[in-house]
């Protein structure tokens, strides 16, 4: 009846799942009866839940984003404190605890954290940026997050139901294969990603749709922001790279399951091509997750320096060159595999190479900044952490991609370090720079400053204390994923990582009371212009937070930096532009189908990992009916009459008004 | 029928792409003058924005296949000491099925005339018999897939079958998603008629229907003509 589940698949024995899994189910039942005795329940639902407003949903996938950061993130608590107590001893987490922490911190952090938050952001600032109303795909964009959403609940059932992987966030075959991996964790993870990459899969259609055929009017390709065309570069790696995820993971679902051969030991398997087939993803999914921190570095340090970026066309060159070249790399991941000199001379060349392009984007940021009156914000901080930080982890990385060297620091805490060093100061500087610098576009107040800075400085040094300590612990040999050691010499520089560690937890609380003080205090921080960072894109050009449709009338773009023009030409001639003719806009009406969608791909999942198969026919028979109604809908959008788009846009103009006459006699 | 109800809008769309109706309100986005042909000219209509956005995704989904295709061509030889192509493959079962793919591309490019000339009754009796001959093709495939596993032949036997199975099976799945669709838009143009997102639709299947041919060729030619050379 329920194939592999019993209740033996709850850790009964193992008391720190066991509690940390009551802890969580306990609070996710607190805040769904918090939710439901308060009626929010059909705000939730009207507002949030069936929305497809693509800033609400990208709010969603930021949220989630940060929920799934906080619990990586103790699960590295828990790796730095386990390594720390473990020195010729067993510490506190056994091997096969260990070795789920170290797996699920790895898939949480780059799934289920880095993704949400750089798609989140996207979808809240690309379609305002483009000067446009909405995405191509409304309610495929609510799918989309809600099969992320999917994913990601998969893999934290797997705490307190079953197990997680025991074998690193890529799974590498044989390890994976059903005589070594007889569990269910491997297919937790399978199922966790095949359902979340289809949603990835579609918003990487659905943005390359979007950034290329709905742009405002006079929005030609070279008046676009670096933000879009970081996120058109990072959408088409995601369209070209996730069905080989797809594809390699739907590989080794069928070797569990059906006893394929094609990466097992015997019958001719071949799991090196397993390492080919998913570092051929891999590898353009690093530049997925950085393209777009890169974009938003250069939206924040234009913003904040109150300058134009710096050559914007080499920065698109540059942008697309790394697009491309990041297909050209992938064997730098396992130069030991012994492809040979030629091949790995190739790969090795070709990942230096890569490195040009991101010398040239450096150097962008730093002649925007140089001559510029820079305003230290929160934002920009982390982008001037991220310009330090980034440049040393990129040398490593070069480093790295020398294969004579890559022999000595493989699968060392060397690699660990570098990666963790452009992950963390590439893409979660700019995940904080990012949501610090919308925030007040979303919801209309800011963040508060004192609590941001403090979260940053902490940050930036809880950083330094954890990795740089790594590096060395990796060029003195030790490897990674090591649930204990008995070299001495390692011994202190793993016990200052875990001072570190320290540091960054005071960071994580810092960033946390950011946002309790920030909603607590925000009538003082309340913003009325839609324009608090004194802004020179399109999306600061409408009020904060935008209303459903965005712009009351699509702006007329007539060069690169629309707002800016907008902005000079108004104090220029004291006059904001005539009031336009208002018509009446037709928007895309609320669905559920995401969620039903999502509901019935967690159950289908849910089944397949346990070999509960009639529940597996069921799921599916459901999402076909899905699919239908869905179909058969005849009501597909609503109309917004032009007095309301008048009512509001007056308003806007109004605070506009007084924004001006505050303004009176400025140089432009 | 008025001028911008059709798939292939005579008023504004295509041929004027991103230079047409306005996607979300009349009026917006209309009357950009100094449009220089790099898409300036405000929102492209949703005929366009449909379009585009499925071939996107066939694109990825030929990805998702040229990994398969990858995979077999690495294990095309991984035998195992088990049978080869050359002694597996049926080939006029292959022959048979290739026909009756390609013909059923032809019917459908055929129920894509009839829906221009907004005939129900032969845009409906193109797409029954795109159906059958799809489904023709499937028999045919999950018989010779039955047969092999009755020899002791199934993709359990060695990693060159595992491929070939994935591969083959993968577009034999495809095949099967398609014959869901194709009902569904028979059902959607019976009861809903021709309507703008309906005929959108009838737009993506056509596509959708003709990359599973290419595919096909594909599969042929790597599958069955290199494999039974070997």
């Amino acid at each position: 009846m329920f194939g592999k589940l019993t209740w033996q698949a709850i850790p009964w024995d193992q008391p720190i799942p066991l509690v940390a899994g009551s802890v969580v189910v306990l609070i996710v039942l607190a805040i769904l009866a918090l939710v439901v005795l308060k009626g929010y329940l059909p705000y939730l639902w009207h507002e949030w839940i069936t929305s497809v407003d693509h800033k609400r949903i990208g709010v969603m996938y930021t949220l989630l984003g940060l929920v799934m950061l906080l619990r990586g993130f103790i699960d590295a608590i828990m790796m730095r404190s386990q390594q720390a107590a473990a020195f010729r001893a067993a510490g506190y987490l056994p091997p096969e605890h260990y070795a789920q922490i170290f797996s699920a911190h790895g898939t949480i952090m780059i799934f289920f954290a880095a993704m949400p938050i750089m798609i989140g952001l996207m979808n809240f600032a690309v379609p305002l940026q483009l000067g446009v109303r909405d995405v191509a795909f409304p309610t495929l964009n609510s799918t989309s997050f809600w099969l992320t959403a999917t994913g990601a609940l998969l893999v934290n059932i797997s705490l307190v139901v079953g197990e997680f992987a025991r074998t690193g966030w890529l799974v590498y075959p044989p390890l994976s294969e059903l005589p070594y991996s007889p569990g269910v964790g491997v297919d937790y993870y399978l199922w966790a990603l095949l359902i979340s990459g289809v949603g990835t899969l579609m918003t990487g259609i659905n943005f390359v749709t979007t950034i290329l055929k709905i742009r405002a009017p006079g929005m030609s390709y070279l008046r676009m922001t670096i933000f879009c065309w970081t996120a058109l570069a990072a959408n088409l790696l995601i369209v070209a790279a996730f069905p080989i995820l797809t594809a390699t993971l739907g590989m080794l679902a069928l070797d569990r399951y059906l006893g394929f051969h094609f990466f097992t030991n015997e019958a001719g398997g071949n799991m090196m091509m397993f390492i080919n087939l998913i570092w051929a993803w891999g590898h353009p999914e690093v530049y997925i997750l950085v393209l777009p921190a890169f974009g938003i570095f250069s939206e924040v340090i234009s913003t904040f320096s109150g300058k134009p970026l710096f050559n914007y066309r080499s920065m698109v060159a540059a942008t697309m060159f790394i697009c491309l070249v990041s297909y050209m790399v992938w064997l730098h991941h396992f130069f030991t595999m012994g492809a040979g000199a030629d091949v790995n001379a190739f790969f090795g060349i070709s990942t230096s190479i890569i490195a040009v392009g991101t010398g040239v984007k450096i150097y962008n940021w730093l002649f925007t900044m140089y001559g510029g009156r820079i305003r230290f914000t929160t934002p920009m901080l982390w982008s001037m952490g991220f310009l330090v930080t980034f440049v040393i982890g990129g040398m490593t990385g070069v480093l790295l991609a020398v294969p004579p060297a890559d022999f000595l620091l493989h699968n060392s805490l060397f690699l660990v370090a570098h990666f963790h060093n452009v992950i963390i100061g590439g893409v979660l500087f700019a995940a904080f720079a990012g949501i610090t610098y919308w925030f007040p576009k979303a919801f209309g107040f800011k963040l508060d400053e004192g609590w941001g800075k403090a979260g940053f400085w902490l940050s930036l040094l809880g950083f330094y204390v954890v990795f740089m300590p790594l590096y060395v612990a990796g060029l003195l040999g030790m490897t990674r994923r090591l649930q204990h050691y008995d070299v001495a010499a390692w011994r202190p520089w793993v016990l200052v990582a875990g001072i570190g560690i320290i540091i960054m937890m005071a960071a994580a609380a810092c960033q946390v009371a950011q946002f309790v003080v920030s909603i607590r205090r925000r009538e003082e921080l309340r913003d009325e212009t839609g324009d608090p960072w004194n802004g020179r894109s399109l999306e600061w050009a409408t009020t904060s937070p935008p209303p459903p449709f965005n712009f009351a009338v699509l702006p007329n773009v007539q060069g690169a930096e629309p707002y800016w023009e907008i902005k000079r030409r108004a104090i220029e001639t004291q006059h904001l532009s005539p009031e336009p003719k208002y018509e009446p806009i037709e928007m895309p009406r609320n669905s559920p189908t995401g969620f039903i969608t999502a509901f019935f791909s967690t159950i289908t999942g849910f089944a397949l990992i346990w070999h509960i198969w009639w529940l597996v026919g069921l799921g599916l028979v459901a999402a076909y009916a899905v699919f239908v109604w869905f179909a058969w809908r005849d009501a597909v959008e609503y109309s917004i009459p032009a007095e309301e788009v008048a009512r509001y846009d007056r308003e806007r103009r109004r605070a506009r008004e007084q924004w001006l006459a505050q303004h009176a006699g400025q140089p432009a | 029928m008025s001028a911008t109800d059709t798939p292939f809008d005579r008023a504004g769309d295509p041929y004027r792409v991103g230079r047409g109706r306005d996607w979300l309100s009349e009026g917006a986005g209309r009357g950009y003058v100094h449009a220089t042909g790099h898409g300036e000219g405000g929102p492209a209509s949703k005929r366009v924005i449909v379009g585009y956005g499925f071939w996107i995704f066939l694109l990825s989904d030929i990805v998702m296949f040229s990994a398969f295709f990858a995979a077999h061509a690495v294990l095309q030889t991984a035998t195992a000491g088990g049978p080869s192509g050359r002694e597996l493959f049926n080939w006029w079962s292959i022959v048979l099925q290739t026909a009756f793919l390609l013909v059923s591309s032809f019917t459908c490019g055929l129920s894509a005339v009839a829906t221009e000339a907004r005939s129900q009754l032969w845009t409906q009796i193109a797409l029954l018999v795109t159906g059958l001959f799809g489904l023709a093709f499937l028999v045919l495939e999950g018989r010779d897939f039955a047969v092999m596993v009755m020899q002791g032949a199934g993709p359990d036997r060695s990693a060159f079958l595992s491929s070939l199975f994935a591969v083959v099976g993968l577009h034999g799945l495809h095949v099967s998603a398609g014959l869901l669709w194709l009902g569904t838009m028979m059902a959607q143009v019976f009861v809903k008629g021709f309507r703008p997102d309906i005929l959108r639709r009838l737009v993506c299947f056509n596509l959708f229907w003709h990359a599973l041919d290419i595919i096909w060729v594909a599969l042929f030619t790597v599958v069955y003509l290199i494999g039974l050379g070997r």
